[in-house]
Parts: C-alpha cells; sequence; structure tokens
C-alpha cells in the first residue's frame, strides 16, 4: 500500500441521548493510503456518517469522540484546536454531505457560496473565483453553468444540488475526500461523469477517497477496499475482489442476496432475517448473532477481526464462511 | 404478485401537462448578464407537453437524467404543484379545487415521498407527531391509539419504535428517508408518489421496503409512480416503464420489452450503461457531446446533440410521440419512414 494518509484507531463515537446510550462508532480501525479509493458500506445506521463526521470533527453534542485517535498526514486530529481543524476542512479534508443541504446555504446564490469557499483558503481575485466555480460545475455535469451559477439552491433539482456539493468539495483541490452517499440520486451518466473527475483528480493529486454507499456497482467499479460495517463496527475489509466475490461474514453476504438482480422482476426479495438491532440494546457478543444463520453460544463472545481468505481480508466473525463465490451459488 | 390486467380503468391522467419556472430576476442580475455577456433565456421548461396515464394498481417507473424533470412530474401528478398548463384527471374527472374539505380528502389519497427527507420533515416535530398526526386528524385512528398505530408504521420500514420521541436529526440518513416513507403510508394513500425513496436504502433495507410496497399494492390496491436512477429497482419493481429527456417523455411501455428492446436512441444509451457488481476496477469516461441545458434546448429532437443516429430534420421539429407497438410509444424519427 502507498504511504498512509489517515490512519484511525480505536475510534468510539457515542451518544448519550433521553433513551440511553448509542454506540455509533465503535472500536473502530482504519488505514487509507494516498491515491486509495475504500469503500464503506453498511446498514442503514450502522456508523458510516459518524465515522465520517468523527474524522471531520463535526460531531455535535449529544454525540461526543469518546475514545481513539485519528492521525491525518501525521496530525493527530483530535489535538488540534477548532480554528486549525477549521483550516483542515474543505481544503486539505472535504467532505461531500449525504445531505447536501449541509454544504448547501438556501439563502444565498451558488456563486457567492461557491466563491466564499474559494477565497477562504485561496487568496485570489473574485474574477479569477468565479471562473473557477463555474469550471467547477460544468466538470460534474451541470449545462449552462454561467447562467447556474447565479441560482439559489431551491432552483436544483435533486441530483444537481447533490453535483454542487460535490463541485464544492473538489474546489480546493483536498488530499482526502470523504463522499457520503454523493450519487444516491444520480442516473448512469451523470454518475459516471462524476466518478471520472473523482478518478482524475486522485490520478493527478494522489487525493484518497473514502466513499460511502449502499451502491454496490459504483464500489465494485470504484473502490480498492471494501469495508463493511454493521452496528458501529467494522466486520469486514479486504480488496474489492474479495469482498464481492468471497465475503467471510455473513452479514455481507447478506447483502448481497437482497440485490434486486438476484429475484425475478416483481416477486419478492430476499432480505436478511430479522430486524436491525435497536441501537441502544445491542445483543451481546456479535451485534449480528439473532440474525444469524451461522450462530451458536460461541457468538455470545465479542468476536475478534480475524484474517482469512484473500490477502488483508479480515472479518470480525467465529464462523467465517467459505469461499464460495457469490456469482456461482446465485445463478 | 399479478401485475395490472390490461382492463385496469385509468386512475390518473396528465394531459398536455407543462412546467415553466421563470426566473424573476432583479436589476443587478440583469446588468450582470449584459456584462457577462450571457444571452440564453430565465426560463427552465421543466416539463413540456407530457401526457400520462397510470392504471389502476400499475406500478409506472419514471427515469430519465438527472434535472429532467422527474420530480417536477411528480409534484404535478401528487397534485403538489400545479402545472402551467394543462390538465389533471383522477378517475377520469378533472382535478378542479373546490371547497377547501373536498381538496384535502383528495389530497390525503396522493401522497408523495420526498427525494429530500430532510427538507420535509418538520424538524421541531417528533416522529410520533410527523408519522400520527394526519391519521389522528383525518380520524383513521383515534388518538389515544396514535403510539400504537405509529409503532405499527415505524416496524413496517425496519424502525424501532423506541426511537418516535426522537426528532429528525437525531436519525442517520437512510432512517430519515423511513421516516418520509412511514408518514405517506400511514395516512392510507390509493396513489403514491416515490421519488428516489429507497436510494437511500441499503440494500437489505431497500429489499424490506420494495417488498412492503409490492404488498401495499396487492392488499390496499396501491398505484405508483416510481421514480429512481436505479434501472435494476425500476426494473425490478414496475409494470411500465416512462422515459423522460429535457422534460419530454421520449418512451414509455411495457418494462420487460423496454428492457429487452429498447427504441429510442436515449433509451438504448441509458440502458447500456447499467451498472454491475463485478469487481472490476474501471475507468469511467465523462459525458460525451455538450451537455444539455433546461435553460436552452436544443431545437427539435432535444437529444439531437449527442444521437449517434441525427438527421436533418431532427434538428427542425421534435418528433411526436407515436406508438410504435400495442403498448409502446417513441418519440424518434427513425420509427416515421422518411
Ligand atoms: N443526534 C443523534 N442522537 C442520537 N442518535 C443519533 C444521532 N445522530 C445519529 N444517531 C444514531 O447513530 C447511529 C449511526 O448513525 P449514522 O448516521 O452514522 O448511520 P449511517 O451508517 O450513516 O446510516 P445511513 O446509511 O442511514 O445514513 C444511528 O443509529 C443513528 O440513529
Ligand atoms: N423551484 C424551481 N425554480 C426554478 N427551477 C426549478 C425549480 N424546481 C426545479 N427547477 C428546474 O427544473 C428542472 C427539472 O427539475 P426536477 O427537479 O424536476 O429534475 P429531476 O428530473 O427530478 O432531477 P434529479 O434526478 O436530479 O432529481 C431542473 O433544471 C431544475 O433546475
Ligand atoms: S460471530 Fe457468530 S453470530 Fe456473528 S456473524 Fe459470525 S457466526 Fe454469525
Ligand atoms: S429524432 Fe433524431 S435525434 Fe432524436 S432520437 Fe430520433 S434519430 Fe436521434
Ligand atoms: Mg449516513
Ligand atoms: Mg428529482
Amino acid at each position: 500500500m502507498s504511504e498512509t494518509l489517515l490512519a484511525i484507531d480505536g475510534l468510539c463515537t457515542h451518544f448519550s441521548t433521553r433513551e440511553g446510550v448509542v454506540r455509533a462508532v465503535q472500536d473502530l480501525s482504519l488505514r487509507v493510503g494516498s491515491g486509495e479509493v475504500v469503500g464503506l458500506v453498511g446498514e442503514s445506521g450502522s456508523g458510516k456518517s459518524m465515522t465520517a463526521y468523527s474524522i471531520m470533527g463535526l460531531v455535535d453534542p449529544p454525540g461526543r469522540v469518546i475514545a481513539g485517535r485519528i492521525s491525518f498526514e501525521g496530525r493527530d486530529l483530535c489535538a488540534l484546536s477548532a480554528e486549525e481543524m477549521r483550516q483542515l476542512r474543505g481544503n486539505r479534508i472535504a467532505m461531500v454531505f449525504q445531505d447536501p443541504m449541509m454544504t448547501l446555504n438556501p439563502v444565498m446564490r451558488i456563486d457567492a457560496q461557491m466563491i466564499e469557499a474559494i477565497r477562504a483558503h485561496d487568496k485570489i481575485s473574485r474574477g479569477s473565483a468565479r471562473e473557477r466555480a463555474r469550471d467547477a460545475l460544468a466538470r460534474v455535469g451541470i449545462a449552462s453553468p454561467d447562467e447556474r451559477l447565479r441560482a439559489y439552491p431551491h432552483e436544483f433539482s435533486g441530483g444537481m444540488r447533490q453535483r454542487v456539493a460535490i463541485a464544492i468539495a473538489l474546489l480546493n483541490r483536498p488530499s482526502l475526500i470523504i463522499a457520503d452517499e454523493p450519487t444516491t440520486a444520480l442516473d448512469v451518466t451523470v454518475q459516471g461523469q462524476i466518478l471520472f473527475e473523482m478518478q482524475k483528480l486522485s490520478r493527478e493529486t494522489g487525493a484518497a477517497l473514502i466513499w460511502i454507499t449502499h451502491d454496490l456497482s459504483v464500489i465494485a467499479g470504484l473502490a480498492d477496499r471494501i469495508c463493511v460495517m454493521y452496528a458501529g463496527r467494522i466486520v469486514e475489509e479486504g480488496t474489492t475482489a474479495d469482498v464481492l466475490e468471497a465475503p467471510r461474514h455473513p452479514y455481507t453476504r447478506g447483502l448481497f442476496d437482497s440485490l434486486p438482480g438476484n429475484a425475478p422482476p416483481r416477486q419478492r426479495l430476499r432480505q436478511l432475517s430479522g430486524m436491525t438491532p435497536s441501537p441502544l440494546e445491542l445483543p451481546s457478543g456479535c451485534a449480528f448473532r439473532l440474525r444469524c444463520k451461522s450462530a451458536d453460544h460461541a457468538c455470545e463472545q465479542d468476536p475478534p477481526m480475524r484474517q482469512g481468505g484473500g490477502p488483508g481480508q479480515r472479518a470480525r466473525c467465529f464462523h467465517p464462511l467459505l469461499a464460495v463465490s457469490t456469482s456461482d451459488e446465485l445463478q | 404478485m399479478t401485475s395490472a390486467t390490461p382492463t385496469a380503468a385509468p386512475l390518473l391522467e396528465l394531459k398536455g401537462v407543462s412546467k415553466c419556472f421563470a426566473r424573476h430576476s432583479d436589476w443587478v442580475d440583469r446588468a450582470a448578464r449584459v456584462l457577462e455577456g450571457v444571452l440564453a433565456t430565465e426560463t427552465i421548461h421543466a416539463v413540456d407537453g407530457v401526457d400520462l396515464m397510470i392504471l389502476e394498481r400499475e406500478v409506472v417507473g419514471l427515469v430519465g437524467e438527472s434535472g429532467c424533470g422527474k420530480s417536477t412530474l411528480g409534484r404535478i401528478a401528487a397534485g403538489l404543484l400545479s402545472p402551467s398548463a394543462g390538465m389533471r384527471l383522477w378517475r377520469g374527472a378533472q382535478l378542479v379545487e373546490t371547497s377547501q374539505g373536498v381538496a384535502r380528502a383528495q389530497q390525503l389519497k396522493m401522497q408523495m415521498i420526498f427525494q429530500d427527507p430532510h427538507a420535509s420533515l418538520n424538524p421541531r416535530q417528533r416522529v410520533v407527531d410527523i408519522v400520527g398526526e394526519a391519521p389522528v386528524v383525518h380520524k383513521m385512528v383515534k388518538r389515544r391509539n396514535q403510539v400504537e398505530y405509529v409503532a405499527l408504521q415505524l416496524n413496517r420500514v425496519g424502525l424501532d419504535p423506541a426511537l418516535m420521541r426522537r426528532f429528525p436529526h437525531q436519525f442517520s440518513g437512510g432512517q430519515r428517508a423511513r421516516i418520509g416513507i412511514a408518514r405517506a403510508l400511514a395516512v392510507k394513500p390509493e396513489f403514491l408518489v416515490c421519488d428516489e425513496s429507497v436510494a437511500a436504502l441499503d440494500v437489505s433495507i431497500r429489499a424490506q421496503v420494495l417488498n412492503l410496497f409490492m404488498d401495499l399494492r396487492s392488499a390496499l390496491n396501491l398505484t405508483y409512480l416510481f421514480i429512481s436512477h436505479d434501472l435494476g429497482v425500476v426494473r425490478h419493481v414496475s409494470d411500465r416503464v416512462v422515459v423522460m429527456y429535457l422534460g419530454r417523455i421520449v418512451e414509455s411501455g411495457p418494462t420487460d420489452e423496454i428492457f429487452a428492446a429498447p427504441n429510442h436512441p436515449y433509451t438504448q444509451a441509458l440502458l447500456k450503461e447499467i451498472g454491475s457488481v463485478e469487481p472490476k476496477k474501471r475507468r469511467y469516461v465523462p459525458i460525451r457531446g455538450e451537455i444539455p441545458s433546461p435553460l436552452s434546448p436544443p431545437s427539435g429532437c432535444h437529444f439531437h446533440p449527442r444521437c449517434v443516429h441525427a438527421m436533418p430534420r431532427c434538428r427542425e421539429a421534435a418528433p411526436r410521440l407515436a406508438e410504435i407497438a400495442p403498448g409502446r410509444w417513441s418519440a424518434c424519427y427513425l420509427n416515421q419512414a422518411a
């Protein structure tokens, strides 16, 4: 692997709520090398966004990073002051939020927002900032960028707002981009355009990418490595090929079985049995245990992350699946 | 699961529906435009002369490029946005705003699940009220049964009822999307517009919600307009697919036939790029040709700048949406002998 850009060790992010403590992220460790694309997948509520927020230093009370180290370009992010963190955000690390309105200000025109974002980190003239903003819009496939620059966020379609947020994240050529479901509403052609720009940036500047998504087809084509999260923890990681073709963790396997392509049209889709466990009362031991076909009494203990399968493939499971290719079995 | 029979009655019909958004530019804006030499008009034809019929119990999938007008058409279909031109018929009768009460009862039967759940959920309301208030107000549920009713609705979309006293911002993205789904289903609609409703859901919960949609269709005779960029999902749930390009419908027909043999060159291009989950590092390619803008749409057939079959006449006038086989419609000159 190339030089480590981001190293997370033992990250725990918890929310203390009236109903109890939500362990949104639990003992999470992750490494991202420069130029590397890591796909982060997992169930809704499994802690993907909170992992990203923790890196960005954006966890709001009652949430708090209660343990762990996050080091980025050799600096300990948890030790930075609020001001130093602000300098880093939008400059060295950029995030594309799941909700584009987290990035966009509803009462400000797009040009003003983009120019401000550029000039916050780069002292160039308004005119050249405007030009850079215009080019950024064109790069994410927005037609008539000159006119669109003068529009307000509500005048854009859902997918266009997403693209504007992506354009803003790319403005200052960051070395790490965390993209949280950035293309959920984009058709394949426009998505292809965005992914092209991402790959180009990564090739040209060595930017690394953490790509959070449910869209396995995007991950399959883009990511070098995949991490699968369940109930706040990474339960499996490995190269894209290993995780997609020979998943070791029963949960990863369940994900693939639910794909629409694996059921006849207009018939019921296979779903994982059982409910997502409540974040307030996770079962002891393996959090997946009440939904897992292979569960036995051993699973009442915490399963450790264990090596197995392809190189660097690891799964948090006492009884990992044997390497049967998913594509064989799903025929 | 049976599909809608061909004899089913039309539930909702749109005739010649258009929607324009005009920008009211102030003088600063106009001056800036002169300085920048921008000449394009500031009117967006988001939806342009659309005819669409949806039969009872039918699931119609609506697809097309980002910004082509799907959400706008969906909002018009759900009665949330009035069209600039055209008519809307519900069970054969034109919909007009009569007395307040009638309109509201009518409106309850048509629900929309919004593309952006964040903006559509009141941040100061707890989930128990977001989901349970309308059913109580409209006397579908007694107030003292509200909590129980909401619990049931949340369970169906895979949310823990223990969290019903939370506010929307205390949920993850996919959990919020499901609150929007639960809210729409709680009032027992007859017609549901789903706008990218499962986009934020991971595959297993998506499967659960899609199964729920399909179950409700048989149990409650629900009819759907299903907007999604995910062609795999559209193929899975819809009986019929409608393809839009820059505000117009360019093709429609039975799902299986369209996926097997798309007629319109745009549909062909769209289907060619369906993603696969095979782990193969791809080199993505940028969009070829100029990206069409709804601010200054290309003349004639809007697709002509990107169409490999474009002929001189394609630049002159827009081809009509014509029936090319029973139930199949396409707007392309290639179907008309020259
Ligand atoms: N402000 C909050 N208060 C309490 N719990 C919260 C809060 N914000 C998030 N959570 C909880 O933390 C958990 C992790 O949330 P997170 O947003 O990281 O999920 P996610 O993996 O991004 O899911 P999705 O795919 O649905 O976006 C969820 O169970 C969520 O309900
Ligand atoms: N309130 C508005 N004011 C001005 N323009 C608007 C408004 N709403 C939508 N538009 C414009 O109308 C066009 C169609 O938008 P719409 O939201 O219907 O697209 P869409 O097909 O849903 O796209 P997406 O897949 O990105 O959500 C876009 O060009 C958009 O900018
Ligand atoms: S540890 Fe046990 S319960 Fe958990 S995934 Fe593995 S087999 Fe299933
Ligand atoms: S009408 Fe002409 S430009 Fe339009 S899709 Fe058909 S061949 Fe192409
Ligand atoms: Mg999230
Ligand atoms: Mg939309």
